[in-house]
């Protein structure tokens, strides 16, 4: 991989707080349009290190590159190209669908035409073309997340990080959910995301597997289940996190 | 600047849209100037009074009987027996006790010094003080009487007589003093809570994560959480004035602009005090509770009930960082002296100075990264 294809870029990533070590020497990379998912189980440290490589908390140390922009120093530049989904529910309740799309198409510098526009794209990918003046609270958590998901790449940004997007979700809204997240890497935009359903680990092109702070495992899903002689993802994870 | 209004729009939407905001905004300048200014008062327009007559004389009805003529007093009981009086004290019966001793007539037929003794309840220490003067004021109008009635002058020539003006607000009128100062209080906790606990609003739900990781500036997003709150206090400021004037007659001397310049410039320094709490608090009760432990102190020491000039001197010098007690001057100062330019210029430059200095901490202390 040269330079250009690399989006994200991770070499001894250690983040303390105080004497806790949350990411320990994390050194990884993730390739433009790839879908990487980042596994762990609860407490090992994966939405530290999301934080740490969208800008909102500083490394304490490591070489990083989100972008091609250095997490140090660019880390405003880094906003500008990514889009991120946290793992609390990150849209405003009390205001409708539209408002909320307008919102965060404004704050990211939208024309109102492109903001018009992505949106009215947006409610008929999504169905709630009718729903447009409905408030967010009102809305089932599947299809908040859904409308979450598409908020966060209103901007089309280089990459999205989305963390446990599909926390809560019925299998059926998960599935639908995942066709969306195949929309996004079709149209180039790199997927960074970390989830508990080891079945959503299938659908990822590669997986890394945090334990308590370290990465103890990044490869292709195929290539993972053959290391270590298992049938699905989920045995996988059980054998490593244990 | 788009990025700016789309905050802006954002903010306005959710202000309105929220149950509480617009009954707060409403309705908290109309119930705090009626029910404050109406109930906050320090006039005693009545005092309980009880006799203890041991003289039984002319002497001894005639000054009751000039307590019963007075409009403040409400004679409750004239009894025997000393005890029985102050019982009635403990038990709240009464305010005030007059004692008139055995030899109250004979003192005064004989040209002695006659005595009385007044008895007052002084758990409201300035009640007490004010009833006491009431009781001071009859006692001496009666004593003229007596001087009257002895040197047998019909008009008694005092050797000084005093006249005596009242500026500004000459009728003492209670309202007059008090209702500037509860705009001040209006707009300050407008600013302190509401501006406070919108931004950890953000921070408790988690948006802020949402609005931290996009390229919105530091200074667009404080400037579109604060500018709200600033136009809100403004409105509430006019909205203020303008019931001030209609329901209690408030004069407005001084220039209305200038009063807006200095509120305008005040605000900043009340928003920025607002968002260090909200930089130091995670929750909205966290932020609360710290704008309302500054809030107690900083209007217990304003001036606002009671006059700054008699706290003792280390109060005074807290209250150089006391914006509500600077606010609270100036307003004075313009409404009811029709002070100009010239007379504030000084207080006005200290808010100047101590909001851009706070205002400086404040967005510094922001952070958009942990």
């Amino acid at each position: 991989m040269n330079d250009k294809q690399i989006a994200i870029k991770s070499e001894n990533l250690v983040k303390k707080f105080g004497n806790f070590v949350a990411n320990d020497h994390l050194t990884f990379e993730v390739a433009q349009g790839e879908i990487f998912g980042f596994l762990g189980a609860n407490g090992a440290g994966k939405t530290t290190a999301i934080k740490i490589l969208c800008g909102i908390s500083k490394p304490t140390s490591g070489n990083i590159r989100v972008a091609g922009f250095d997490v140090y120093t660019e880390n405003e530049k880094i906003k500008k190209n990514i889009g991120y989904m946290s793992q609390r529910f990150s849209l405003y309740e009390e205001l409708s669908i539209w408002e909320n799309l307008r919102f965060y198409g404004g704050i990211y510098g939208l024309s109102a035409k492109t903001i018009r526009e992505r949106s009215e794209a947006v409610l008929k990918r999504l169905g709630l073309e009718d729903q447009r003046n409905a408030h967010v609270r009102s809305l089932p958590l599947g299809w908040k997340q859904k409308l979450a998901f598409s908020v966060a790449i209103l901007h089309r940004p280089g990459i999205v990080f989305l963390d446990e997007p599909t926390g809560g979700v019925d299998p059926i809204t998960r599935r639908q959910f995942w066709d969306l997240i195949y929309e996004a890497a079709a149209d180039g935009i790199t997927v960074f995301v970390t989830t508990h359903y080891m079945d959503e680990a299938e659908y990822c092109q590669r997986v890394s597997i945090m334990v308590d702070g370290r990465i103890v495992a990044l490869d292709k899903p195929t290539a993972l289940k053959n290391t270590y002689s298992c049938k699905s993802m989920e045995e996988v994870f059980l054998k490593l996190a244990r | 600047m788009r990025t700016i209004l789309y905050i802006l729009q954002k903010e306005f939407i959710q202000i309105f849209r929220d149950k509480f905001m617009p009954r707060i905004i409403f309705g908290m300048p109309i119930m705090q100037l009626i029910v404050l200014s109406f109930a906050a008062t320090f006039e005693i327009k009545n005092t309980d009074i009880i006799f203890v007559d041991d003289s039984h004389s002319i002497e001894s009805a005639h000054l009751i009987s000039k307590f019963e003529g007075s409009a403040w007093y409400t004679v409750k009981a004239t009894v025997r027996n000393y005890n029985e009086a102050a019982d009635m004290l403990r038990k709240n019966q009464a305010h005030q006790i007059l004692i008139i001793p055995r030899d109250f007539s004979e003192d005064i037929a004989r040209g002695n010094k006659a005595s009385l003794q007044i008895v007052t309840d002084a758990v409201d220490g300035s009640a007490a003080a004010l009833r006491n003067g009431y009781a001071q004021a009859i006692i001496s109008g009666y004593q003229k009487d007596i001087i009257v009635q002895k040197t047998g002058l019909d008009h008694f020539k005092q050797p000084i007589e005093t006249s005596t003006l009242f500026w500004f607000n000459p009728e003492l009128n209670y309202q007059t003093f008090m209702v500037p100062g509860i705009l001040v209080l209006l707009i300050s906790m407008m600013g302190m809570f509401l501006a406070g606990m919108n931004i950890v609003k953000e921070k408790e739900i988690g948006t802020i994560e949402q609005i931290n990781v996009s390229p919105i500036k530091k200074s667009q997003f404080i400037i579109g959480k604060l500018l709200p709150f600033w136009l809100i206090a403004m409105f509430e400021l006019a909205f203020g004035l303008v019931l001030a004037k209609l329901i209690f007659n408030i004069p407005m001397l001084g220039s209305v602009g200038l009063l807006f310049l200095v509120a305008g410039v005040y605000m900043v320094l009340i928003l920025a005090i607002g968002l260090i709490i909200s930089t130091v608090s995670d929750t909205q009760q966290q932020a609360m509770f710290i704008a309302w432990f500054f809030m107690v102190i900083f209007i217990l020491l304003s001036g606002l009930f009671t006059p700054v000039e008699s706290m003792p001197e280390w109060a005074q010098r807290i209250n150089y960082l006391n914006p509500i007690a600077w606010f609270i001057k100036i307003i004075r100062l313009l409404m009811l002296k029709g002070a100009g330019f010239a007379e504030i210029k000084q207080i006005f430059f200290i808010l100047l100075v101590y909001g851009s200095l706070m205002m400086t901490i404040a967005v510094k202390r922001y952070k958009k990264r942990v």
